[in-house]
């Protein structure tokens, strides 16, 4: 069913540390990994050899410069960016199929792709551009949470956390249940004062992003060296070196 | 936006044919015999031309019929239900008309209404998208009310009608490309609250996730479209209202004036279709450093 879920019984969901992230692109590989491997149509790549090639990757990772208004240095952010999966998630209530929902259990957005026709409203629909049309499969693909990792008694305790957790090797992403103000995540989110993106859409993102911590300044410029050397003053063995060279 | 051929055929063909249904449901223009037969028959031709032409842009085509369910919630959904609906109800109405000379008011006038329901239902599934600022305006189900009645007054002979909706046509697209144009700024949406890093400084991209192009890229960020965009608003407002209502108004009962007009309105509203896409920004081109 396309109409949402009043309330969650979880709001599982990401967090991502700007400060930690390296931009090394290991969550992008992983996803795309396990979700080929594992869960529903394959990633697929159109002419991956190619002068034109093209993939579906439900995690991509952006990189933006920030120059501070106040002077102080600018910085790079790298931004790993995956379906948030929003509370008033705009892509659930435009699908003419009930392919896309919203689970109660957890709040994790899915797309049954059995039902899925690939009409695309869905993607346009999504401001953080979370969804992508597979080319090869026709339906619609997104990130899952890895939903067949985390509640997997076959998989070692470790492992039932999605992918990209698993894999970064900085540890800046991390998996939780934001819905419980007492998660190690909700507590990471309150002290870092974790942030929305695009709140202004109106889609109350489950995700959050730990904004990067403030940086020194650099230090205000040091005087100018003199040209010429100044020896004025220098005593002991410099002294007399200085004294004697003097007199050549 | 990217302005695929299947969708632009879709809406301007199926908006132009419930349009003339609208006209003969409602029994604004009341044909039987022949008469009736081709009317009805363009009508619905149209309109069925423009619903298989949607058809082709689907994934899955084989599962269209499941999009009939979401109704409560889903405009695409509602805009199969009440297309269908439209089409049905009106065929005892025309089949009345064509065949036993009796028209039956009552089938046309529900199948009437529920046509101009249609219309509206495809509006609203571009107009209710929050990341399309352009289109999340009132004047887009204007602009496609307006072009669907505009169409279906031609198609129906009814210069006097035509003439007055082709005046509010003029306006509406006047108005829908001029508030258009603030939509974007006016939602406040910068790279800096797409990054959340805005009130820190000034953000710009420095590496792209990718050296390629994506599906989001080519479905959601498109160029070219904005480069000729004024002539391209001058050229469709020209063929879709102004050049039409001169014809109408040199030769108000001549048949190849409603004709020709028709074709050039349509043609008009073609062009203007094709900038309603390919002009249109989504918010997510913020990502990528572009609009």
């Amino acid at each position: 069913m396309t109409t949402l879920p009043q309330t969650t019984e979880k709001k599982l969901g990401l967090v991502i540390d700007l400060d930690t992230c390296v931009g090394c692109h290991a969550c992008v590989v992983s996803c795309k990994g396990w979700n080929t491997e594992n869960y529903g149509a394959p990633l697929s790549d159109m002419d991956p050899y190619g002068a034109d090639p093209v993939g579906t990757f439900l995690n991509r990772v952006h990189t933006y410069e920030v120059t501070p208004d106040d002077g102080a240095s600018a910085f790079a952010v790298h931004m790993p960016k995956s379906c948030l999966h929003c509370e008033d998630a705009p892509c659930v209530t435009v699908c003419p199929t009930g392919a896309s929902y919203k689970r109660t259990e957890d709040g994790i957005v899915l797309v049954n792709e059995q039902d899925c026709i690939g009409c695309g409203l869905c993607a346009w629909a999504c401001p953080y551009g979370a969804r992508e049309m597979d080319a090869l499969a026709g339906v619609m693909k997104k990130c899952t949470l890895c939903v067949d990792r985390i509640y997997n008694d076959t998989l070692p305790e470790e492992d039932r956390v999605p992918a990209c957790v698993r894999t970064c090797p900085a540890g800046a992403r991390h998996f939780g249940d934001l819905g419980d103000d007492s998660s190690a995540v909700s507590k990471l989110v309150s002290e870092r004062d974790g942030i929305d993106l695009m709140p202004e859409q109106g889609t109350k993102p489950v995700n959050k992003y730990l904004p990067p911590r403030l940086r020194d300044a650099l230090p205000a410029a040091a005087a100018p060296m003199p040209t010429d050397p100044e020896t004025q003053g220098l005593d002991g063995f410099l002294g007399w070196i200085d004294r004697t060279l003097e007199r050549f | 936006m990217h302005p695929a051929p299947s969708i632009i055929a879709f809406t301007t063909l199926s908006g132009m044919g419930l349009g003339l249904l609208v006209f003969l449901g409602l029994g604004i223009t009341a044909p039987t015999g022949l008469a009736a037969f081709l009317w009805f028959g363009l009508g619905y031709g149209l309109t069925i031309a423009g619903l298989a032409a949607s058809a082709f842009h689907l994934g899955h085509p084989e599962r269209a019929l499941k999009a009939f369910t979401q109704w409560r919630s889903s405009w695409l959904s509602r805009e199969a239900v009440l297309a269908t609906a439209a089409l049905v109800i009106m065929a005892p109405h025309a089949a009345g008309s064509v065949f036993w000379n009796m028209p039956l008011a009552g089938f046309g006038l529900i199948g009437g209404v529920l046509s101009l329901m249609t219309i509206l239902a495809t509006a609203m599934i571009y107009a209710q998208l929050r990341t399309v600022p352009r289109w999340h305006h009132w004047t887009t189900p204007a602009v496609f009310l307006l072009a669907g009645l505009t169409g279906g007054a031609l198609l129906a002979g009814q210069p006097l009608i035509g003439q007055l909706l082709l005046a509010w046509l003029a306006v509406a697209l006047a108005l829908h490309w001029m508030l258009g144009d603030r939509q974007f700024a006016l939602t406040g949406s910068t790279l800096g609250t797409a990054t959340g890093l805005g009130a820190r400084g000034r953000v710009r991209q420095l590496e792209p996730p990718h050296s390629g192009q994506n599906y989001l890229m080519r479905e959601m960020i498109h160029v070219v479209g904005r480069k000729h965009a004024l002539k391209l608003r001058v050229l469709a407002l020209l063929g879709a209202a102004i050049v039409p209502s001169l014809l109408l108004w040199l030769m108000p009962f001549s048949v190849f004036a409603l004709s020709a007009a028709a074709i050039l309105h349509l043609m008009g509203m073609l062009a203007s279709r094709w900038l309603f896409f390919a002009q249109a920004e989504h918010v997510v081109g913020l990502y990528y450093g572009q609009r």
